[in-house]
């Protein structure tokens, strides 16, 4: 109880605010004691601490009122197979619940605060420290537990004992090592499973895609060939996605190296984020800007997904595709750069 | 083609047009008859009323042929789908510049939209008014529909079609009241600034089974209150408004004196 007394608070806080005030603080504050107590209205009025117990009564009935409510919307209304019935399950169980509990902590609180003694007292802390004699004992403890081990003659049993004690912690480190650091093959995050003569397919689907498929303004999600069949496909999927977009030839904007990589206005990017590897997948199509969600940074696919606007730095990586035989869209080969964002190895 | 357009003029056209349009109503109420089949058939008088509406309502802009400028999209070829999706959500015409066309309320009745869209159809060849049976969601898959949704339509329009924004003042707008056919019409069309989903990336069934998806989202969420499903934004404010509030106001009130 370290509450100061409102009037000498204000005396100390005028003396703070007065000129030169800081010069006549004193060493130390002394002890303001406690508050002048104030009797409440339910130790006064014999009426007021009867309706003060009532209402606690009635806080306690209204928790018996929720779980009973709890209980019979338990077996009455299950939540049943459709949204709505669930809804109203969830409700009614929620609401007994928090009657139940909320009111019970209420209850006490109010009982606490309006019936039960409002004497301030005050309580020291004590010290931390053991007495002398507490201290001297314990010390005597361990030194005879240690005599009695005869730790120090036993040259095996405290060999065997520290060999213990020290190989215990591999059951813990070695698989924490091994799930986190086992691999550091950071080469993997330079390829994707894109290969020459790979097919375009549909995602989640699996139909591969024909270049008649896309009308102008579509837009077609795609992973590779075979991606289900693969060590981990999440994985693999996780590097591969592909955003298919076909543009009017007219409005795409190509590098000299890269005239081959598209065909006839079909162009294929990395669908991961260049910043931190969100799937990159707002595509406008009247604006040919691709957005991300995550921090917006915007690429336009007519003019190489050049960064338009946001905190990525560099192009989506394209994916350079032709056409099969069968008119089915291929890659010609894996991505030329590594897809996402940047690591400290990344090549180029 | 040429031929045919030579004789355009002949007495017989009518006779030969209406004879055709018969043939088409017939062959198409016996394909679909189990369905109740609504897109009915345009008729060359439809298709003449269409253009009287267009050259009054739409010509403006769109140009008498419907050739379109350089601000403007041709229609030629953009097909029946689009006009009705168009036309039936309000969206055209346009009553203002701006980045985007709102869904505002519809200014021609299902008859004269169907009459708009049979001229435009008439313009060269483009995706049609889907049918009752396409767009039934309760003949689709909503497990599926939900994947398909996911890898294709949530980027832009919420995971659960709550919609949301793009760039510039564009949107993509919330789903929950759109209705089955114009979901259906949007994807085969591509509307504005949204890509085009044709029936090679999502087959008809696959198109059915995302409206079978949207539309389980119209209960809501068997969660409770979902706060217009839009993630942290609302949820954000309902727990430090709401929730902090509860929180600051129970402690106040412990730690204060009873009188």
């Amino acid at each position: 109880m370290n509450q100061l007394n409102p009037a000498k608070d204000r005396a100390s806080s005028q003396d703070l605010s007065a000129p030169g005030g800081v010069a006549r603080l004193p060493d130390r504050f002394p002890d303001p004691g406690h508050p002048e107590h104030r009797p409440r209205q339910s130790d006064l009025d014999p009426a007021a601490n009867k309706r003060a117990e009532r209402q606690v009564v009635f806080l306690f009935a209204l928790s018996v009122i929720g779980t009973l409510g709890f209980l019979v919307a338990y077996f009455a209304v299950p939540p049943g197979e459709t949204v709505a019935s669930m809804r109203l399950s969830n409700l009614l169980l929620g609401l007994g619940l928090f009657l139940a509990m909320f009111s019970i902590g209420i209850a006490a609180v109010h009982w606490a605060k309006a019936l039960m003694n409002s004497e301030e007292k005050s309580e020291d802390r004590h010290t931390l420290r053991s007495n002398d004699a507490a201290r001297a004992e314990a010390i005597e403890m361990l030194r005879e537990g240690a005599q009695d081990s005869s730790i120090g003659r036993r040259g095996v049993l405290q060999g065997a004992m520290v060999s213990a004690l020290l190989l215990a912690p591999l059951t813990v480190v070695v698989p924490l090592v091994g799930n986190v650091g086992e691999d550091w093959d950071v080469s993997k995050f330079k390829r994707t499973m894109w290969a020459k003569g790979t097919k375009l397919t549909i995602d989640p689907s699996g139909r591969p895609i024909k270049a008649s498929d896309l009308t102008i303004g579509s837009v077609f999600h795609v992973i590779p060939e075979g991606l289900e069949e693969a060590e981990h496909p999440l994985d693999e999927k996780a590097k591969a996605v592909v955003l298919l977009i076909r543009l009017d030839p007219r409005d795409l904007t190509e590098s000299e190296e890269r005239k081959g990589w598209s065909y006839d206005g079909i162009v294929a990017y990395s669908k991961i984020c260049t910043h931190v590897g969100c799937p990159v997948a707002l595509y406008e199509q009247q604006t040919h800007h691709l957005l991300c969600p995550c921090h917006q940074s915007t690429f336009d696919v007519a003019d190489g997904a050049k960064v338009l606007f946001g905190p990525a730095k560099r192009p989506l990586p394209q994916l350079p595709i032709e056409v099969d035989d069968e008119g089915y869209l291929i890659a010609q080969s894996d991505f030329t750069e590594p897809i996402g964002p940047s690591f400290w190895e990344r090549l180029k | 083609m040429k031929a045919l357009a030579a004789r355009r003029h002949s007495r017989f056209a009518p006779t030969a047009l209406l004879l055709l349009a018969l043939l088409i109503t017939g062959g198409v109420y016996a394909a679909f008859v189990p369905s109740t089949a609504t897109a009915s058939v345009a008729t060359a008088s439809d298709v003449d009323t269409g253009m009287k509406l267009f050259q009054a309502n739409c010509a403006t802009c769109h140009g008498m042929n419907a050739q379109g400028t350089k601000a403007v999209p041709s229609l030629i070829g953009v097909g029946a789908a689009a006009v009705d999706f168009q036309v039936s959500t309000g969206r055209m015409p346009l009553q203002a510049n701006g980045p985007q066309a709102p869904a505002k309320t519809r200014q021609f009745n299902e008859e004269q939209t169907a009459q708009l869209a049979a001229y435009v159809a008439s313009l060269g060849a483009g995706p049609a008014i889907p049918t009752e049976e396409q767009v039934d969601g309760s003949k689709g898959d909503s497990a599926t529909g939900m994947a398909l949704f996911r890898t294709n339509c949530a980027m832009c329009h919420n995971a659960v079609g709550a919609g949301g924004a793009l760039s510039g003042g564009k949107y993509a707008p919330a789903l929950w009241e759109t209705s089955a056919r114009n979901i259906y019409q949007a994807m085969v069309t591509g509307p504005q600034s949204m890509p085009v989903f044709n029936d090679n990336n999502l087959t008809s069934e696959e198109k059915r089974d995302v409206i079978a998806y949207i539309e389980a989202q119209r209960n809501g969420s068997p969660g409770g209150a979902d706060l217009g499903a839009i993630g942290p934004v609302s949820e954000g404010i309902w727990v430090w408004v709401v929730g902090m509030g509860l929180l600051v106001g129970s402690a106040v009130w412990i730690g204060a004196k009873s009188s």
